[in-house]
Formats: structure tokens, sequence, C-alpha cells
């Protein structure tokens, strides 16, 4: 339909025709907040709680025991090349496989998979979100997707208070998931039911530096 | 040059799931007699419309969002050849591919095209309006190629051969029990000792589900937004279903209306603020991917999108109608909408229901579509929808101007007058002459003797019986207003300034102040 692009095209201009030039958008809303760096935590938690996802607040000296707490029950897991060994060296008896472009995990593996460990770019206190943006620390979008557990360490310099200071921490071009809370549907009679297609179980790890 | 006299040759008219198979009044009248919807319509609208309240009210810049959002959406039409120019450049060099669709048609075809070329029968969807508008499923089914919906309640939809009455919740009109029943006798292997509990239901529904993901090779989505600087996609949703179907299949495509368009990234700030809150009444929703063209092995690999007029351009020349493409589907119009309530979402025929319906529809068709003509009176303009549109969208006064549109369209169809013509005719004779209406007015005591004992009148002849079917009618006074004022006057007269001094010095000082 190589003519309908111009057809449409010529048809918005015409619909255009005569109206008067555009005026500059206001941006009046809040463009950054308030709250110091305890508050973010506390905000942050207070949201993921709310979503039903579990959440631990760490020092990064205490990340590989919290790692391997949350991890206790999983039999297989798996990581996107670009995360520190040191956070999984904790985790004994699963079987950690890596994910990688080059070298991906086919998609019946992951779905035999039990649990995934991510870090994550940024975080939203307001709305309990934590983006994942595709970089080495977080991966393709299938790990964190097909397995039933996603482990997902949040760095508190991260955390954000409103959405419009996250965005411009954000690569465009990368693939993202915003995730807030666990799989959810309230499809029957608005009722919520946690855990529909994504992770069922979502564990969230907040490292405070040391 | 040719000379452009600004009244455009062409007008596609939007077609596919568009239509009403009755008109309004009709269907409304069907669906009123059903209790189990009303009761589940009640129930439900009223506990979106509650968080929605609340989640509102936490954010002190509500207001700003809005009036940014409105705003942007008003540049985004003003400015939309060069917009999708540089989203089309941007979004093909990330490696995706964009097709035009002038119609439903069309667009239908190029799906089609796009999916027979991989060799595929069987497609996984994500639950998207703009596919459902244009009748993708039921078109593509005709031609052998099974279209799953993974959505929950499109899924329930799907299973139960019915049609979707809400935009958010598609499934709003079934209860438990029904779903259950759905799913027992439609999902193969579903356990016969099936409860009704949601969570049963939801995991009976994963369960099916996730071979179908694991083993698709192309998906269909639609796209919440498509940024023109970045040429990213974004589709918004809760339960995973998107992200499987966007994630895991070789072959993604994409159907999206030209007016999706957001100019920059930072709009995000906006309206991914305004959404959620105004959807599902949550902070944020479970889920939302962005995707900008093709990324490595993070993802399908062949992108397609397919940009869809449909009588959206007919809707953008409509100057005073065009606001209603700034409509972000959030489905906060029919929760709060006193009409929508009562009838559902059937009742409105097209794929779009409530207030946004009533006007989006007759605006993509034109408002000769017999079929839609019905829509823009299915209002009680109580303005709750304007209240509560994220957008501002100023659904009431573009249903009175779609109202009177209608009546121009059917006077200049119509050759022999209607009832209503001649009603019009004769009040405007008789009330633009007081001679007229004076004559007229000795009538009155006959409408007294009509209404009888308990002075009610409850039946009146021809199209005035439409206003006595759901009402009575008190009877006349004895005299007219007119004769009252005669009266009046003839009596003050007769007063003379006696009246007039009195009435001044009626309040009679009662002792001397300040003196
Ligand atoms: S008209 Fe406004 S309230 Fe209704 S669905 Fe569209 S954006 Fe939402």
């Amino acid at each position: 339909m190589v003519g309908a692009k111009e057809d449409i095209l010529s048809r918005v201009r015409v619909a255009l025709q005569g109206d008067a030039p555009v005026t500059d958008i206001p941006r009046d809303y809040r463009q950054s907040g308030t709250m110091n760096q305890e508050q973010l935590i506390d905000h942050l938690t207070d949201r993921l709680v709310d979503y039903k996802a579990e959440v631990k607040v760490v020092l990064a000296t205490d990340l590989q025991g919290a790692i391997a707490e949350f991890l206790a029950n999983a039999r297989s897991v798996v990581v996107p090349h670009g995360l520190d060994a040191q956070w999984i060296a904790g985790v004994a008896d699963a079987d950690v496989v890596t994910d990688s472009s080059e070298a991906p995990v086919p998609v019946d593996q992951l779905n035999a998979t039990d649990a995934v460990l991510t870090s994550s770019a940024v975080s939203v206190a307001e709305s309990g979100t934590i983006i994942l943006d595709g970089t080495p620390t977080q991966g393709r979008r299938a790990i964190s997707l097909v397995p039933d557990q996603h482990v997902c360490v949040v760095p508190a310099s991260t955390i954000v208070e409103i959405l419009p200071e996250a965005l411009p921490r954000l690569q465009p071009s990368h693939p993202q998931t915003w995730i807030s809370g666990p799989s959810a549907t309230s499809d029957i009679e608005l009722e919520r039911v946690e855990g529909v297609h994504g992770p069922r179980r979502l564990s969230v790890i907040i490292v405070e530096d040391a | 040059m040719s000379i452009n006299l600004g009244i455009p040759a062409v007008r596609t008219r939007g077609e596919g799931n568009l239509f009403a198979h009755e008109k309004f009044p009709t269907a409304a009248k069907r669906e009123l007699k059903n209790q189990q919807l009303r009761a589940n319509l009640r129930h439900a609208t009223h506990t979106i419309r509650d968080k929605r309240i609340n989640v509102v009210s936490e954010l002190p810049d509500w207001e700003d969002l809005r009036e940014s959002g409105s705003r942007i959406k008003e540049n985004v039409m003003a400015r939309l050849p060069e917009l999708l120019e540089q989203f089309e450049a941007a979004f093909t060099a990330r490696g995706g591919v964009i097709h035009w669709a002038n119609d439903a048609t069309e667009a239908n075809a190029i799906v089609t095209s796009l999916i027979r070329a991989t060799g595929e029968t069987e497609v996984v969807k994500v639950k998207s309006m703009a596919t459902q508008e244009i009748g993708l499923n039921e078109h593509l089914e005709s031609l052998g190629i099974n279209a799953i919906e993974t959505d929950l309640a499109e899924l329930i939809v799907q299973l139960g051969h019915d049609r979707p009455s809400h935009i958010l919740v598609p499934a709003i009109h079934k209860n438990r029990t029904q779903i259950r029943d759905i799913f027992r006798a439609e999902i193969p292997n579903a356990s016969p000792d099936l409860t009704d509990n949601p969570k049963e239901l939801a995991a009976t529904a994963r369960a099916y589900l996730r071979e179908k993901f694991l083993n698709a090779k192309v998906a269909i989505s639609g796209a919440n937004f498509g940024i023109a600087e970045t040429g990213t996609l974004g589709v918004v949703e809760s339960e995973g279903n998107g992200r499987m179907c966007l994630t895991l299949p070789e072959t993604l495509i994409t159907v999206m209306g030209i007016e999706k368009i957001l100019p920059r990234w930072e709009d995000l700030g906006v309206f991914m603020q305004l959404l959620p809150r105004s959807s599902t009444g949550e902070r944020m929703n479970p889920y939302s991917s962005l995707w900008t063209g093709k990324n490595g092995q993070d993802g399908p690999q062949n992108i397609h999108l397919v940009m869809l007029d449909n009588g959206r351009t007919r809707a953008l020349a409509d100057k005073n109608g065009r606001s209603a493409l700034h409509c972000i589907r959030c489905s906060a119009c029919m929760n709060v909408c006193p009409v929508y309530e009562r009838t559902g979402g059937h009742a409105y025929g097209s794929t779009y229901p409530g207030p946004i319906g009533a006007i989006l529809s007759p605006l993509l068709t034109g408002i000769t579509a017999e079929e839609n003509s019905s829509l823009p009176y299915a209002s009680s303009l109580c303005g709750a929808c304007f209240d509560a549109c994220p957008v501002k969208i100023n659904i009431p006064e573009i249903l009175i101007d779609l109202r009177a549109q209608d009546v121009e369209a059917q006077h200049s169809v119509r050759k022999a007058p209607t009832e209503m013509d001649v009603l019009m005719k004769g009040a405007s004779w008789a009330l633009s002459s007081g001679t007229r209406l004076k004559f007229l007015e000795k009538g009155l005591p006959a409408g007294r003797l009509l209404a009888g004992k308990d002075q009610r009148i409850s039946w009146l002849p021809g199209i005035a019986g439409g206003w006595t079917s759901s009402r009575d009618i008190p009877a006349p006074p004895q005299s007219s207003f007119r004769d009252q004022w005669a009266q009046r006057e003839k009596f003050q007269k007769s007063q003379g300034p006696q009246l007039f001094q009195q009435s001044q010095a009626s309040p009679k000082p009662t002792g001397k102040q300040g003196e």
C-alpha cells in the first residue's frame, strides 16, 4: 500500500488547514521530588509491599546473604552475563546459568528454571515502579519474564521520587520493562489475583551503600 | 499547483466494528432487562471509580498533569504530519518496518500477508482496541488463521463467543460463575472440578496459555503510544501476557491508530502518570513494555507496525469533535457514566462504548452512518465524563454538536417533514407572535379537562407519546402566565401610586439611629 501513506498525510494536511498556529505546552507538573534517600527507601518499600512484592532493605555487605535467603528454595537460577558474580556466590544449592545476547538460554530451558536474579536501572518511589532497561546487569527481557520468581536488586542511589525524574536516566533505544509488583489481573469481578503470566513472586532487595 | 479549497475530496469513512447492529435505544431497552448484567456492572464500575479517586487525590499536581496531557495532545494533532514522518524515520532506522492503512480492509490485508509470509496459522494476541476496531480476529478466522487472545478478560470473551463490553475490563458483564462455566466448556484439559475461585480461574488460564506463548512464532499487539522523537512503541498491561507476546515470538506485528503519537520521550512522564491512575485506579499498572525497533537477540527479529487511519482523518477534519482523538482509552468516562452503568457496553454496538464511544464512533464513521446516529443521544449530559477524563475531552460539548449535525443531516435527507418538524414549525408560528399565543392559550382549560380528576396527563398521541411513556405531565394551569401578568398590571394601576409608596415606606424606622 505505497499510496496509503500519501493519502493519509494529505487528508491530515487538509483537515488542519486554516488552524491557528500551535501554542507552547505548559509543564507545571512536578519535575522533581523532595524526599531524602531514607524517605525514598521507605516510600518505595511501602508501595512494593502494597503490590504484594517481598522486600528486604540491606547494606551492601549483606547483599549476598539476602539474595541467598530469597533463593533458598530455587533449584535453578538464571542470571544476565553482566551481573556481579559475587551476588550469586552465596547460593550454593542451585544450578546457575548465565544468559547473554550471544548465548541466549532457550525459552524451554527458561520455562524449567525456577528463578532469575537481576539488577535494575531506575526505580520510582511514588508509584512503586522498578525499571529494567536491558543493559548487561539486567539482561534480555525473556529471562526476567519466564521463570516464576524474580529476585531484583535495587541500588538505593537509583531510586527517584516521581516519574519525570526517572525518564532522563533511561536510554529510550533499549527495550524496557517497567515493573510495579508481580503479575496481576483484576479481570474477574475486579478482584485482584496475583500471578497470571509473569513471575508470581517478585522479591526486591534495596541495597544501601555501606 | 492546484488550489486547495479546504474541502477534502475523499474522507475515508471508518469501517469494521465501529457500527451498531441496531440503534442504541433498541439495544439499551433489551440490555436494561438483564438484571445480572446491571448488578455486575454496578459493582465493577463503582469499585474502579472509588480506587481512581483515591489514587488521583494522592497527586498534588493532578490538574497540572491533565492540562499538560490535554495540551500535548492538541499539539500532536496540529503537528501530525511532521510527527508521523519523524516517528517513521526513527522506527525504520532501528530496523522496524512501517505499513500504512487507509481503512480496516487495508489493515487486515497487510496483517494477513505478514502472517502468511511466516507460514504460521496460529498467532498470539495482546489486547488491543485498534485490532478490535478493524475486526482483525474475525478476518483472520475466515482465512483459517487462529488468533488467540491472551488477556484474561479477552480470553473469557473469545471462549464465550461473546463481545467485549468495556475497553479496560472487556468481560465486566460476566461474573465468576459464568466464567467458570465458560472455562469448563471451552479450555481443553480444564478440570471438571474447577471452582469459581478467581485464583483457580487465573491459574487455569495461565496453564492453557503458557504453552501457546512458548510455541508462538507470531504475535499481534496494539500500542498505547508511539514516541516520535525516538521511534519507541509502548504497551501498558497487568498480567504479563503482553510481555510474553512482545518478547518471545520471532515476528511482532503492531497495529496503531495515527493519533497515538506523542512528540517526546519526556511526555511519558505525563501520560504514564495519567493513564494507570485513570484506568485501573492503580498508581502504576504491573507491567509496561517499551521497544524501539529491533534489539539484538532481545525480543522479536521482525518488527512491523501498521499505521491506521480508519476514519481518524475524518474525525480530525471535524474541528469541534477533533479532540475525541486525544483519548488514551483509559475508560474512566464509562466508569462514571450513569447511562453506561445501566445499559452496559454492548448497547453501544461499536468497539468503543460509553461516553467516548458515543462521540468517537460517529466521528470515525460520520454521523450519517445510520446505525451510529442515535449514539450522541445516549447521554444525560451530566458532565461526569468530562470531569473524569485525564486529557480533558469535553465530551458533553461534542455530544451536543453531533446531535446538531444529526438533525441537520436528517433534514437534508428527508423529503416529507416529520411529526417533529411539524411540531417545531407550529411552535415557531405560535411563539413568534403574542396574538397567536394568546389565541392558543384559550385552549388551556381543555387540557385540564383532559387531565381528569387527578390532574395528570399520562397519554399523548404521536411522538409526544415518547414523553408520556415514561412520565406523567401535570395538568396545565387554569390561566396562562401572560394572563396572570396582565391581571397583576391592571391591579397595580388601579391601586395607583399608593402601592408604590407603601412598599417604599414599609419598614418603618422604629427609632432614630445615630443621631
Ligand atoms: S475519553 Fe477521556 S476518560 Fe474516556 S476513555 Fe478516553 S481518555 Fe479516558
